[in-house]
């Protein structure tokens, strides 16, 4: 696997998002919403549910079209991307690990495969070295545990060599030690920490910016350095994350 | 017994109908004491087929005297009522009218037009409608069944197909498996026809040559060529209508539109 080219290591910004807004049918979902992500960076999407998280993450691969404004990946207006191409640039790891049948093998070749592309073997162990599923490759995600779903989902995710990862509540369907692990491992992915999944350095290199929506405070502040806050659709606080935190109601 | 009771043809039939139709209603009567409520539509459909039947009756008393030429008229009539019937089982599915009547006019059209070309059919406006009408039910039938079955199984994988699409696939391969599913299970009425033709059942159109004095070996060989047609037909129909639908399921930016909560 080559890692992808290193351009936007010398931009400031992976991603800007710029006006974004969804209305439907005379609904405003989102509204006037401007951020952008430094590379190697993690930002936390934080809100109450309803207040257009998830919804603004869909927006962000494209998976719902805008109503207004864009988003520009690398300093390109995504809509002039092929879609297909968009969403491998930008990676999508969702709250439930959705596997599709087959072996775990399967899984990680699924992205490659949909641009003629496979993955070597060696290319799958160092992913799964990665997600700290080691020797993994064969076995049948039927019968994997809850977290170890969510790894291989993340591996799957990773084969695609994405710039940017969108994290949707990855840890909420899981229980406390599961959690933790999945935590550990985007901290790993992030390059915050490197000491604990073997074979991890493989994917420290990869200028990886990530997008992570949760409605768990405590986790973003651990994941994320900076912060949205969103309520109703709007941008409510925005930031370092120590600052968006710091008025913040302290219970939550 | 409703014979001794009924002499008249007409109050006959008016009687057996309605016998007919309270083994329908008994059936109705089961399912709402299982919590499924069928009272409604199933109705409807009792009261609304008894009066299309008995007018196509009537019409067809004309039919023996019009011109050969009038049966393309009709068959295209019945082809956009089909499509019309068939799209009602897709609610929710953008363009499903016209993908419908599309479908069944590629599928039970193309198939009618070969075989009366070939002279399978006879030219005849008293076969060719009544066999025609045959491919044509058959094929909004199966059509109904692939777009009702493709509907749910999309809107039951929302997130297997966006978690695809998330992966950068098109959404095409997205739904391939599904589109696999709909297609097969849409022709199951179909082949299980061909495959029980004589055993399980004697269909109608056989117990009428007969009836009317035909060869039992040239009605029994006529009603096999009616069922391989009748699967042509709606093979072809099922075919186009997923393909043709699988399109209109995604923008031109592979966003999947077809979302729970959709009309059902």
């Amino acid at each position: 696997m080559e890692l992808s080219s290193a351009t936007h290591l010398v931009n400031s910004i992976a991603l800007r998002v710029d006006n974004l807004g969804r209305t439907v049918s005379g609904k405003i979902l989102l509204e006037n919403i401007s951020f952008s992500v430094p590379p190697r960076e993690t930002l936390a999407i934080v809100g109450p549910s309803g207040s257009g998280k998830s919804t603004l993450l869909r927006l962000l691969n494209r998976l719902d079209e805008p109503t207004t404004g864009t988003v520009f990946l690398d300093g390109v207006d995504y809509r002039e991307l092929p879609p297909r191409e968009l969403r491998r640039r930008i990676g999508m790891v969702t709250q439930r690990p959705y596997l599709f049948p087959g072996t775990v093998a399967d899984n990680l070749q699924f992205g490659p495969r949909q641009r003629e592309q496979t993955l070597s073997d060696t290319a799958i162990e160092r992913l799964l070295g990665s997600v700290g599923l080691p020797d993994y490759a064969l076995r049948d995600v039927a019968n994997l545990s809850g977290g170890e779903a969510q790894r291989v989902s993340f591996a799957r995710t990773l084969a695609n060599e994405p710039e940017i990862l969108l994290l949707d509540e990855p840890t909420s369907a899981l229980d406390e030690s599961s959690k933790h692990g999945i935590e550990s491992l985007i901290q790993t992915i992030m390059g915050k920490k490197s000491d604990l999944v073997p074979g991890s350095d493989e994917v420290q290199h990869q200028p990886l910016s990530c997008v992570l929506v949760t409605h768990d405070m405590a986790q973003a502040s651990r994941l994320a350095q900076y912060a949205i806050a969103l309520a109703a659709g709007h941008i409510v606080k925005s930031g370092r994350i120590e600052e968006v935190f710091r008025v913040e109601d302290p219970v939550s | 017994m409703l014979k001794t009771l009924f002499h008249d043809p007409l109050r006959l039939g008016l009687a057996q109908a309605g016998a007919a139709a309270m083994a329908a209603l008994i059936v109705v009567f089961l399912a709402r004491r299982r919590g499924i409520h069928l009272e409604k539509e199933l109705g409807i459909a009792l009261v609304r087929g008894l009066i299309q039947i008995v007018a196509v009756g009537s019409v067809l008393l004309l039919l023996l005297r019009a011109p050969n030429w009038t049966s393309i008229f009709l068959l295209t009539a019945m082809i956009v009522a089909a499509g019309a019937t068939s799209a009602g089982r897709a609610k929710g599915m953008p363009g499903a009218f016209v993908v419908s009547t599309w479908a069944i006019a590629c599928g039970a059209g193309s198939i009618i037009a070969l075989m009366t070309l070939l002279g399978v059919i006879d030219t005849p406006i008293t076969t060719l409608v009544p066999v025609g009408s045959m491919l044509i039910a058959n094929a909004m039938n199966t059509n109904g069944l692939a777009l009702n079955r493709l509907r749910s199984d999309v809107i039951a994988h929302v997130g297997e197909i966006e978690t695809a699409l998330a992966l950068g696939a098109d959404g095409k391969s997205a739904v391939a498996s599904y589109v696999q599913g709909s297609f097969e299970a849409s022709l199951i009425p179909a082949i299980d026809s061909l495959r029980s033709l004589g055993i399980v059942w004697i269909p109608g159109l056989m117990a009428g040559m007969l009836l009317s004095g035909a060869r039992p070996l040239y009605a029994a060989i006529y009603q096999f060529v009616v069922l391989a047609m009748i699967f042509a037909s709606s093979g072809l129909t099922s075919l186009v209508s997923t393909l043709l639908i699988r399109a209109r399921v995604f923008s031109s930016a592979d966003q999947l539109m077809l979302r729970p909560g959709a009309p059902a």
